[in-house]
C-alpha cells in the first residue's frame, strides 16, 4: 500500500488554501471541465439520463462480479495471456516484480493508473533496483518532482508552467522555456527514448469487457498505447470492479468516461486489447498479464450501504464541480484517490477512524452526484460513514469518534423533545451571549466548541423572542 | 384558495436568529389571501444531527415533527434543507420501520418550501412586492440539488417591482455552512464563503437574496466580518416589501 496519511487534512487543507498558485489552478480547472462535463452530459444523445442507465449496468456488474472476472480470466488465458488475482496490495506488488524478474527487466515505462499508486508500485520497483518511468505528462512531471497526484486525471494540476520550466531546467538539462508546446516536446523526447528501451510496461484499466475477454486504456497523449505494445512485458493492473459484463453496456460506459474525465467525447486513443501478440502480428508485447486487485474491494462489495462505491469508474469528474475540493486540492485527502471519491473511498480501503477528517470534511452539498458519470449517491455514502463515526462499528472496527459530540447530540435530542425546555434553553443561551464580544449586533468570538465559526466571520446573535413565542403572544387566545 | 389552510413549518434558525424572516413569509402568505396555522410546539427537523451520523438522536426529532405536523394540511416552509430532510431524508431514517415510514411519506407529501408553493402550487408570481435595488441570488445546495428548485425564486424576483436581478459566478457553488462544517473545518469553511462574498461583490449586486437562512448566516456573518456594505436577505423579507 502506498503512504497514508489521511489524519493531515486538516493541516494539508489549510496549505492548499494558501497555495496561490494551486488556487489558481483550480478555478480554472473547476470552470472548465466542471462547466464542460455537465455541458458533455445535455449534449449526449440519450441525454444526462444515460448515467442513469450507466449506474445500473454498473450495479448488475457488481452484482455478478464473480462470474464476470471469471469470464474475463478465462478469454485472456485462452489468448495466452496471464490472470493474476491478488487479495492484498502487497500480493498485487509481489506479482509485479516477480514478473519483472523472470524477464531481467531493468526499465519500466508507466501508462497512468491509479490503482498502481494505491498499492505503491513505483517505490517497492525502484526499491527492486529497476528504474520505472511515469509517461503521461502530468504524471512524468510529478514523478520528476518527486510529488505524488493532486488529481485524478490532471495529476499536475498544483503547477503552473513556470514551476514545469524550471523542473525540466534542472531535471532535463533544457534552455529555460514557459512555452507548453515546448516543455511537451522536450519530455516527448526525453521519454520517446523510453519507450524504444524499456523492458516492461505498466499500465492501468479503464473498463474491463467479460463478453469480449478485454481490457480498455484511454488516453489523451498516446503513452499508454506506447507503454502497452513496445516492451516486451505488459502488465496491466486492475481494481476488481473495473468490468461490464456485455459490449454495448461497456460503449455506454466508455462514452460517459470521457465525458465524466474530460468533457470529451472520445479520448483520443482508446486500445483494446485482450492478449500479448500474437504469431504473424506485428505490434504488442510478448508476454501480457492482468493483475486484479481486491485490496479491501470485497469488503465494500460485502456491505450494501457502500456496495454502490463500486460502480465509480474514476473518472474524477466529481472533483471537478468539489467545492471542497476547490479550495484544498488533492493532495489534502493523503491517499491516491481525492476530492468526493477519495473522500469515501479512502476511508473504505484505508480505515474510516483514521480518515474521520475526509468523511466529515464536506458540505454534503450534493454537487457530487450530479456530475458524477455514473450517478453515484457520494453524499448517501458519506452519510453513512458518518453514522459509523459517531456510533462506532463493529464490522468495520470504528471506534467512536467523538464522546464530547455524541454526548452534545443526546443532550439536543433532549432538548428538542419539549418546548418548554427548549426555550428556556434559548433563553440561557440569548443571555450568556450578552458577555461576548459584540459589534455592530454581531457577536465577534464565540466560546470553545463553536469558536470555529467567529474564526473568520461573525454570527447574529439569537433574537430575544422566537417566532413561535411571538405568535403565541399575538395570535392566540 | 381563499380558504385553503396552510401550516408553517418554520426551520430552527429562522425561528430562534431570524424569526423576520417567518414573519415576512407570513405577510406574503396572508396577502394571498391564505390562513396559517403554526403549532409553536415545533422545534427541529433533525437535520443537524442527521447531518453529522447521528442517526438516532435525528429519529427523536423526525418522529416529534410527525407527530406534530401529521394532523395538517399543507405544509410550507421558508427553508429548502429542511424540505428536503423531510421529503428526503425521513424515508431513509425510517427504512427498517414501515409505519414510521408511511407516515412520513405522507407528511413529505405536502411539505413544500416557500418559493415552490407559491410559484408551482399557487401559481403565483408578482406578490405585489416592490424592492429598489441590484439582487444576486444564491442557490443553496439542498433546495436547488435537493428539491430542484432552481427557477421559482429567480422568476419571483423579476417580478418585484424595481429589482434588477443579476446573476453572480457559481451561484450554484456551496457557501461553505455545511452546519457543524462550519464549525468543526473553519479554515475550508472560510475559504468558500469568501469566494461566494467575491462573486457576489462582483456581481455588482447591492443584495444578496437566498431561500435558506443557514446559507444566509453564513454569508452574513463573512460580510460582516469584511466590513461589507451588501445586504444579506431571505427571498420571504424581500417578497413583503410593499411601496
Amino acid at each position: 500500500m502506498s503512504d497514508i496519511s489521511t489524519e493531515k487534512y486538516v493541516e494539508e487543507a489549510k496549505r492548499g488554501i494558501a497555495n496561490t498558485v494551486l488556487q489558481k489552478a483550480l478555478v480554472g480547472l473547476q470552470d472548465r471541465f466542471g462547466r464542460g462535463t455537465a455541458e458533455a452530459y445535455r449534449r449526449l444523445p440519450e441525454g444526462p439520463d444515460l448515467r442513469l442507465k450507466a449506474h445500473e449496468i454498473r450495479e448488475k456488474a457488481i452484482a455478478h462480479l464473480d462470474v464476470l472476472l471469471e469470464i474475463l480470466a478465462a478469454k485472456i488465458r485462452a489468448s495466452g495471456g496471464y490472470v493474476y488475482f491478488a487479495e492484498t496490495a502487497q500480493a498485487a506488488v509481489d506479482y509485479c516484480l516477480a514478473v519483472a524478474r523472470r524477464n531481467n527487466v531493468r526499465l519500466v515505462v508507466k501508462g497512468k493508473s491509479m490503482v498502481s499508486e494505491e498499492i505503491g508500485l513505483n517505490p517497492a520497483l525502484e526499491a527492486a533496483g529497476i528504474e520505472v518511468v511515469e509517461t503521461d505528462l502530468g504524471e512524468y512531471i510529478i514523478q520528476l518532482a518527486g510529488e505524488t497526484p493532486s488529481h485524478i486525471i490532471a495529476p499536475a494540476i498544483h503547477k503552473n508552467r513556470q514551476d514545469i520550466a524550471d523542473l525540466f531546467v534542472q531535471k532535463l538539462g533544457i534552455r529555460r522555456t514557459t512555452d507548453p508546446p515546448a516543455l511537451t516536446q522536450a519530455a516527448r523526447k526525453a521519454l520517446r527514448e523510453k519507450f524504444l528501451a524499456a523492458d516492461m510496461g505498466t499500465s492501468g484499466v479503464n473498463m474491463a469487457c467479460a463478453e469480449t475477454g478485454h481490457i480498455t486504456t484511454v488516453s489523451n497523449e498516446g503513452n499508454i498505447r506506447m507503454a502497452t505494445t513496445m516492451p516486451r512485458v505488459h502488465v496491466a493492473l486492475m481494481g476488481m470492479e473495473r468490468i461490464v459484463a456485455r459490449l454495448d453496456e461497456y460503449e455506454i460506459i466508455l462514452r460517459l468516461l470521457c465525458r465524466g474525465a474530460a468533457a470529451q467525447t472520445m479520448g483520443t486513443y482508446a486500445s483494446y486489447i485482450g492478449g500479448p501478440r500474437r504469431p504473424g502480428e506485428s505490434d504488442g508485447p510478448d508476454e501480457f498479464h492482468l493483475v486484479v486487485i481486491d485490496n479491501g474491494r470485497r469488503r465494500i462489495l460485502a456491505d450494501p450501504q457502500f456496495r454502490e462505491m463500486l460502480c465509480c469508474i474514476r473518472c474524477a469528474a466529481c472533483l471537478n464541480v468539489c467545492p471542497v475540493y476547490g479550495k484544498i486540492g488533492g493532495h489534502s485527502y493523503g491517499f491516491a484517490y481525492s476530492g468526493p471519491v477519495g473522500a469515501v473511498v479512502t476511508p473504505l480501503l484505508t480505515g474510516i477512524n483514521r480518515a474521520k477528517d475526509l468523511c466529515c470534511g464536506e458540505t454534503l452539498c450534493g454537487a457530487c452526484k450530479d456530475a458524477c458519470s455514473m450517478n453515484i449517491d457520494l453524499p448517501r455514502m458519506l452519510l453513512a460513514l458518518r453514522e459509523k463515526l459517531a456510533y462506532g462499528d463493529a464490522d468495520w472496527q470504528v471506534e467512536p469518534a467523538s464522546r464530547a459530540e455524541g454526548l452534545a447530540y443526546r443532550g439536543w435530542s433532549w432538548l428538542i423533545r419539549n418546548r418548554r425546555i427548549y426555550e428556556l434553553g434559548l433563553k440561557l443561551a440569548a443571555a450568556g451571549q450578552q458577555l461576548l464580544p459584540q459589534k455592530k449586533g454581531m457577536l465577534r468570538r464565540l466560546p470553545p466548541p463553536v469558536q470555529g465559526w467567529t474564526q473568520s466571520r461573525d454570527l447574529h446573535p439569537l433574537a430575544e423572542e422566537t417566532f413561535m413565542e411571538r405568535w403565541r403572544r399575538t395570535r392566540k387566545g | 384558495m381563499g380558504t385553503q389552510k396552510i401550516t408553517l413549518f418554520i426551520q430552527c434558525l429562522v425561528d430562534t436568529v431570524w424569526p423576520h424572516v417567518a414573519e415576512a413569509m407570513v405577510r406574503v402568505l396572508e396577502d394571498l389571501g391564505l390562513t396559517l396555522d403554526c403549532p409553536t410546539d415545533q422545534t427541529c427537523c433533525g437535520q443537524p444531527a442527521f447531518n453529522s451520523g447521528f442517526q438516532r438522536e435525528a429519529r427523536v426529532a423526525a418522529r416529534r415533527f410527525i407527530e406534530i405536523f401529521e394532523n395538517a394540511g399543507t405544509i410550507v416552509s421558508p427553508s429548502g434543507s429542511c424540505v428536503h430532510m423531510v421529503r428526503h431524508h425521513y424515508a431513509e431514517l425510517f427504512k427498517d420501520e414501515p409505519q414510521w415510514r408511511e407516515r412520513a411519506e405522507r407528511i413529505a407529501a405536502r411539505t413544500y418550501e416557500l418559493t415552490e408553493f407559491l410559484v408551482d402550487v399557487l401559481k403565483v408570481e408578482e406578490v405585489g412586492a416592490s424592492y429598489p435595488g441590484r439582487v444576486t441570488y444564491h442557490d443553496s445546495c439542498h433546495l436547488l440539488r435537493g428539491i430542484r428548485v432552481k427557477e421559482q425564486p429567480r422568476r419571483l424576483l423579476r417580478r418585484v417591482k424595481g429589482l434588477d436581478l443579476v446573476e453572480m459566478k457559481n451561484s450554484d457553488y456551496c457557501c461553505g455552512f455545511g452546519g457543524a462544517f462550519a464549525v468543526k473545518y473553519p479554515d475550508i469553511s472560510a475559504a468558500m464563503v469568501n469566494d461566494k462574498v467575491d462573486h457576489i461583490v462582483n456581481s455588482g449586486a447591492d443584495t444578496v437574496v437566498g431561500c435558506d437562512t443557514g446559507c444566509l448566516l453564513n454569508i452574513a456573518g463573512a460580510v460582516s466580518r469584511r466590513g461589507l456594505s451588501i445586504k444579506t436577505m431571505h427571498i420571504a423579507e424581500v417578497l413583503a416589501q410593499r411601496l
